[in-house]
């Protein structure tokens, strides 16, 4: 399985923190294209995504317990 | 070492935290301390909310602090940014760089809060008078069409 986390406007548009998908073997973006469909959740797209804690381009597959993390344009300082 | 990077829901100590870099080497310590305006573009903010990706956030100012270390020696810097409900002129994040020399710790501490707007996961949600907003995309970087934030080169 795979737990999939969403912060700030993501968080809010979803109305959960986290999810727990079976992911492995996707793409990140693949991913991304099915949380778009499952929750209508098009703002994925903007968003840059962190496999266990480190920012990942679109083309990493996605391996059994990995963390996925949708970071949405950050605003920290 | 660790506590030299941290994420908190505690108010901040510019003392405490500049006493993470104090040491006998160094002959500056530049503090940086960001706040929280009332006013932004003519609009009135009431309070900020402030929520952050702990573990990685906590990472990423470590991977800030290796950063200075690389390009400038000798340096020791510590970070501690705030999360949860602040009020106007509330502290959001202390940044402290200890150098032997002055001018190295100028440039460190710019280049600190710099790429904390680029790389840290940190969200700020502005309430205002009339409206409620997440905001992204304070250095105008755009999408991140390399699925990543860009390094800026600061040297």
């Amino acid at each position: 399985m795979n737990k999939i986390l969403f912060f700030a406007g993501l968080q809010e548009k979803m109305g959960k923190q986290s999810i727990e998908i079976d992911a492995s073997g996707q793409s990140v973006k693949q991913l991304k294209d099915y949380i778009e469909q499952e929750y209508n959740l098009s703002k994925v797209h903007e968003s840059m995504v962190a496999i266990n804690e480190e920012f990942a381009p679109g083309e990493e597959t996605i391996k059994e317990n990995d963390t996925i993390a949708f970071i949405p344009p950050v605003s920290g300082g | 070492m660790s506590r030299c990077y941290t994420i908190t829901k505690e108010p901040i100590s510019i003392e405490k935290t500049v006493g993470l870099v104090s040491r006998p080497e160094a002959g500056a310590i530049n503090t940086f301390i960001g706040t929280v305006r009332e006013i932004t573009e003519g609009k009135r903010t009431l309070f900020l909310e402030y929520q952050a990706y702990q573990s990685m956030a906590e990472a990423k100012l470590a991977e800030i602090g290796e950063e200075i270390s690389a390009k400038w020696p000798n340096t020791k810097t510590a970070i501690v940014h705030r999360v949860g409900r602040l009020d106007i002129e509330d502290i959001a994040v202390v940044i402290a760089v200890s150098t032997p020399h002055r001018a190295d710790s100028y440039e460190a501490s710019r280049y600190a809060i710099e790429r904390i707007k680029e790389i840290v996961p940190i969200w700020k949600k502005e309430h205002w008078e009339d409206g409620e907003e997440w905001i992204g995309d304070q250095k105008e970087t755009k999408a991140y069409s390399a699925g990543k934030p860009e390094k800026e080169d600061f040297s």
